[in-house]
């Protein structure tokens, strides 16, 4: 479905990716977790043919992003980090156009258009503007015009940065809902708990680079099933446990406090990379 | 490629549409002040050309209200790259180049004619009825094809709107007064003359001016147009490549 091969990207001196290798499969949900800078952006831009690459080859659904032609945009949906939506337009008009410029026709647009906003429980919101909508309503509005012209792939580039606990789950579930319904799925996120909930696999990305792909379950597993953090000095140090009895012995053989904990990607990431991700 | 800049203009006009209630008095303040400062009260017993100055002033300001209007869809083209990043949702659609470009040149040539509208308006307000003949409209279009093609490749090619700013400050403006706007170009030096016969506005004030009294424009002005628009068209369409990365 999406298929990566030896990418690679540099702005000025800055090698941004570095022979960038992926498969992803059809109804995969694949998160590509690394801190900011890291070259997420990048490589989504890349997929969904908004940069140029300077080597290898991408495709989608078979299709070369690289070769001229405009085949491969419509095979993925995007929604981008940042909110794209006409402020001063409606719902609906968001929509429209977004409809128009994949070459529906007017019957599929209303009909997708009043599905999807049923989808996403925006049904009550069609003739309201943008600029009245909360963050959490942009970011759904983003991912139903994103599906509105049934794409194979959808790419969600931190598609909950900046919105509460509560929005961010409720988006989550939407996320899952998608993928349920057989969208192949693409997300970066630099939120542990995002790519540990949402993901099938995980690929770490620091520097460019892919460190890892595997399932989140075997990542964590690697470190153990426990973590133990105390704060020593200014530094905050882990100590990584299969078993929480030997690790709730080892707090009671000590002077010092603990906060017991399971082990998630961030331990994982940090293994690997030496660095934290959020 | 007709969906594509169908698309693309169908945005626009939805923009210009929920506007348009302010944009129409911001159009109409600038023109109704030059036809009052200078055709009403200096111009009322001047004579250009043998017409009145208040027929001969609104020609011109049309040909400048079009060169504004249409330049600036190079502003919205702006707002929607850098502030609300609407550039990326028209880049990750299937629409190519071409049809980018066609989309935004006619949403600039729109506007241009809907200002042109308020003028003629305002024109009757004052007594004044030009002839809006088919070499008045050919004319109009082809200065608003120059202006908006310039603009939709000036907005790819800056790199912010204080960009975009300075090159209305430096060459839209100086042409809107040099181009033959409110006054004959043959008063200037012969050196200046042919300094100015170098400007667009020059060619589209001189038709436009001709055709509203009734008489047709030269064609080496129309063809002049039709060439600097279909040159500054295809170089907006190597500029959005230029801006994709």
């Amino acid at each position: 479905m999406i298929q990566v091969l030896n990418l690679n990207k540099t702005y000025k001196s800055t090698q941004a990716l570095k022979d960038v290798n992926l498969q992803v499969d059809k109804g995969e949900l694949f998160a590509f977790l690394g801190p900011n800078g890291a070259g997420k952006t990048t490589t989504i831009r890349i997929l969904t043919g908004l940069t140029k690459l300077d080597s290898g080859t991408v495709r989608l659904n078979g299709f070369d992003v690289n070769t001229p032609g405009i085949d491969s945009r419509r095979q993925c949906g995007l929604v981008p980090q940042s909110i794209n939506l006409d402020r001063e337009l409606s719902v609906v008009e968001n929509l429209n156009i977004h409809g128009r410029l994949f070459r529906m026709n007017k019957e599929q647009r209303m009909s997708r258009i009043e599905e999807l906003l049923d989808y996403v429980e925006m049904g009550d919101r069609k003739a309201t503007l943008v600029k009245n909508l909360s963050g959490g309503m942009k970011r759904r509005l983003m991912i139903a015009r994103a599906l509105l012209h049934s794409p194979a792939i959808l790419f969600l580039d931190e598609p909950t940065v900046g919105l509460d606990a509560g929005m961010r789950r409720k988006i989550w579930a939407l996320i899952k809902k998608i993928q349920q319904n057989g969208t192949t799925i693409f997300l970066t996120t630099h939120y542990i708990e995002e790519a540990e909930f949402l993901a099938g696999r995980v690929a770490f990305i620091d520097k460019g680079a892919i460190v890892v792909v595997d399932t989140p379950e075997s990542l964590m597993k690697q470190q153990g099933t426990w973590a133990l953090d105390r704060l020593k000095e200014d530094d905050m140090e882990t100590l990584y446990f299969n078993d929480r009895k030997e690790a709730n012995d080892y707090i009671a053989a000590q002077k010092d406090s603990f906060t017991l904990r399971r082990v998630n990607l961030e331990d994982s990431f940090l293994a690997l990379t030496g660095k934290k991700v959020q | 490629m007709i969906h594509g800049a169908s698309a693309v203009y169908y945005r626009e006009i939805l923009i210009l549409r929920r506007r348009l209630t302010r944009l129409v008095p911001s159009w109409s303040v600038s023109p109704l002040l030059y036809l009052i400062a200078f055709g009403y009260a200096m111009g009322k017993h001047v004579t250009v050309q043998g017409h009145s100055y208040m027929e001969f002033l609104i020609p011109g300001l049309i040909a400048m209200s079009s060169m504004t209007q249409a330049f600036a869809i190079s502003s919205e083209i702006n707002i929607a790259r850098f502030y609300w990043h609407i550039f990326e949702e028209i880049q990750a659609a299937p629409v190519s180049d071409l049809s980018y470009v066609i989309g935004e040149v006619l949403a600039g040539m729109t506007r241009a004619i809907l200002a042109i509208l308020v003028i003629l308006v305002l024109g009757l307000l004052f007594g004044v009825v030009i002839s809006c003949n088919v070499w008045f409209w050919l004319a109009v279009m082809l200065n608003s094809f120059v202006f908006a093609s310039l603009a939709v490749g000036l907005a790819m090619l800056v790199k912010s709107h204080a960009d975009q700013t300075l090159v209305t400050s430096f060459v839209i403006t100086p042409m809107a007064f040099l181009g033959g706007t409110f006054f004959p170009v043959e008063n200037f030096p012969a050196w200046a003359q042919k300094a100015i016969y170098f400007l667009p506005l020059t060619h589209a004030s001189t038709s436009i001016r001709t055709a509203s009294f009734g008489n047709m424009p030269s064609v080496s002005s129309l063809v002049i147009l039709a060439v600097t628009g279909g040159v500054f068209f295809y170089i907006s369409v190597l500029c959005v490549k230029k801006a994709k990365d």
